[in-house]
């Protein structure tokens, strides 16, 4: 498979590589995929509680290296947003970004998930915090 | 060290420089066409060719007008399967195979099967080896062939062909094997191991691409086959078009030196692939070998680094030229067949590599190899949640996963 530069950059160089804490209260823990599919997503976003921003983001990913550069991604482009913002973000963007070909399109299908699941964890332990 | 290192001897092989040389002046000064009987070109190229196929004889203990020359394994395969189903269809339309063997097997089977045959994929162990007794207890009064393949070309598992050959015979049924990844890895004789057609490559023993033999019995009994290609009855018919002298006598001088090299280089790799094997079990936790732990190819190693996929993993080494059991690097997205159908569970597969070692595979290649796989695999898992999970104790069989595919 001939990748772009940028997934060889990112596979590389993976960025926001880590665990955080997942029982602390402003954390937020997606994990997508499976292991028989290849490939599973670990995606995790520390949660500035006043205002709602993402100020951290780490993953950790087993799969093919567009798996590894798309969730390597995602954790970038969710730092610093709303988490409004980042539930936005579309899989399309990362495949534009990381010239993603046609058969690895699920990975960023799945970078997006793992966004949305950390996202929805968060927000789940600020319901059962509210009870 | 020329990088990338070639640890992919069972996808092909670089020529020998020796089956080269040999090859040369067929291209150019001694051009005939063994067919033409009355000048001294054609005369040359006959005598090249006849000497070529004397060779390819010599490495399976066969008779040299056994030996019909082609395009490859794919169509020795093809030539054996099809070409004996054609001719004893009358007598039965039967067929009995295993569950991994190459494509050139399967998809040739699958044809058969649109056209009347009925074909049965005998399942194998967990180690890939086909059962003796499974084969015996196939065998129906309508089987015409039996066609297990010598050794696996993804896990190098090597069936006990001799056995299958003695139940074949017993039976009364023709009995070919696929030796593409055998010859010049194991000793092989037709006539002690009752192997009636046997297909065999050039560019798998440091030969040319694009030319293979089929070995077909004359003796007791005589196989007959129909030809695929009709045309001016070369190779007693079995196989019409002017044949590839250039190629056909490297196939013969690589048999020749395969022969000559087996059991010196047999060992050499064995004992590189066992010490590549010990270094990574020394230096990883949860690998695991697929194929049998004995009965394999000298220069065969294939294994799971659990929760690291294949396809990352050759990205992460490479300064190594290997191959993969992962759906990632498969244009159809499926795992493996041949690691599914000998029992590893999909997580695993996706987690496989295949070196394999070769005459040109130096020690120094080879302890860089190791450092760079356990090197890469430390990396990867580091970015792995399935390794952290594990670490921490969580059974990854309780979490309810997310699957896409």
């Amino acid at each position: 498979m001939a990748y772009t530069n940028k997934v060889i950059d990112h596979f590389e160089n993976p960025r926001n590589v880590g665990s955080f804490d997942k029982k602390a209260s402003d954390v937020g823990t997606g994990l997508v995929g499976a292991p028989e599919c290849g490939d599973v997503m670990k995606l995790q976003i520390q949660v500035d509680e006043k205002s709602g921003v993402i100020t951290d983001a780490k993953f950790k990913t087993f799969g093919c290296g567009s798996a590894i550069a798309s969730s390597s991604l995602a954790t970038e482009w969710v730092k610093g947003k709303t988490l409004e913002q980042a539930m936005a973000i579309k899989n399309t963007e990362i495949v534009e970004e990381l010239s993603l070909p046609p058969i690895k399109i699920h990975c960023s299908v799945l970078a997006e998930d793992a966004i949305k699941a950390a996202i929805g964890d968060y927000l789940e332990k600020k319901k059962g915090e509210a009870k | 060290m020329k990088f990338p290192i070639y640890l992919d001897y069972h996808a092909t092989t670089p020529m020998d420089p020796e089956v080269f040389r040999t090859m040369a002046p067929y291209f150019t000064e001694i051009f005939g066409n063994a067919a033409s009987r009355n000048h001294e070109y054609g005369w040359k190229a006959e005598a090249a060719l006849e000497n070529a196929r004397t060779q390819v004889a010599q490495i399976l203990s066969a008779v040299d007008k056994e030996i019909i020359f082609t395009s490859g394994a794919t169509e020795s395969n093809n030539l054996a399967l099809r070409g004996v189903a054609e001719m004893y269809r009358d007598k039965g339309r039967h067929i009995i195979t295993s569950n991994i063997e190459h494509k050139a097997i399967l998809d040739t089977c699958h044809y058969l099967e649109t056209q009347g045959f009925q074909i049965t994929y005998l399942p194998v162990d967990n180690f890939g080896m086909v059962s003796v007794q499974a084969v015996r207890e196939a065998i129906r009064p309508d089987t015409i062939l039996v066609s297990i393949m010598f050794a696996n070309n993804e896990i190098g598992t090597i069936n006990p062909i001799a056995e299958i050959g003695k139940v074949c015979k017993e039976k009364g049924v023709l009995f070919h094997t696929d030796a593409v990844q055998a010859v010049g890895k194991v000793e092989i004789d037709v006539e002690k191991m009752g192997i009636d057609l046997l297909s065999l490559s050039g560019h798998k023993i440091y030969g040319p691409k694009g030319v293979g033999a089929l070995y077909v019995r004359r003796r007791s009994p005589r196989v007959r086959l129909a030809p695929l290609i009709h045309g001016g009855g070369h190779e007693r018919g079995m196989r019409s078009g002017t044949l590839n002298v250039p190629g056909i006598v490297g196939l013969g001088k690589a048999c020749e030196m395969a022969s000559r090299l087996l059991l010196e280089e047999s060992t050499r790799l064995r004992a590189q692939r066992d010490r590549m094997w010990k270094a990574i079990q020394a230096e990883l936790d949860e690998v695991y070998l697929n194929g049998h732990p004995t009965e394999r190819l000298p220069n065969n190693l294939n294994v799971s680094f659990a929760f690291v996929e294949g396809e990352s993993l050759m990205m992460g080494m490479k300064e190594l030229a290997v191959s993969s059991g992962s759906a990632c690097t498969s244009a159809s997205l499926e795992p493996s067949y041949v690691l599914k159908n000998i029992g590893v569970g999909e997580d695993l597969a996706h987690t496989s590599i295949r070196f394999s070692m070769g005459r040109f595979t130096t020690d120094e290649e080879l302890d860089f190899a190791i450092k760079k796989v356990v090197s890469t695999v430390k990396k990867l898992r580091d970015l792995s949640p399935l390794y952290e999970m594990v670490k921490e104790g969580i059974d990854l069989k309780s979490i309810a996963w997310t699957g896409h595919h």
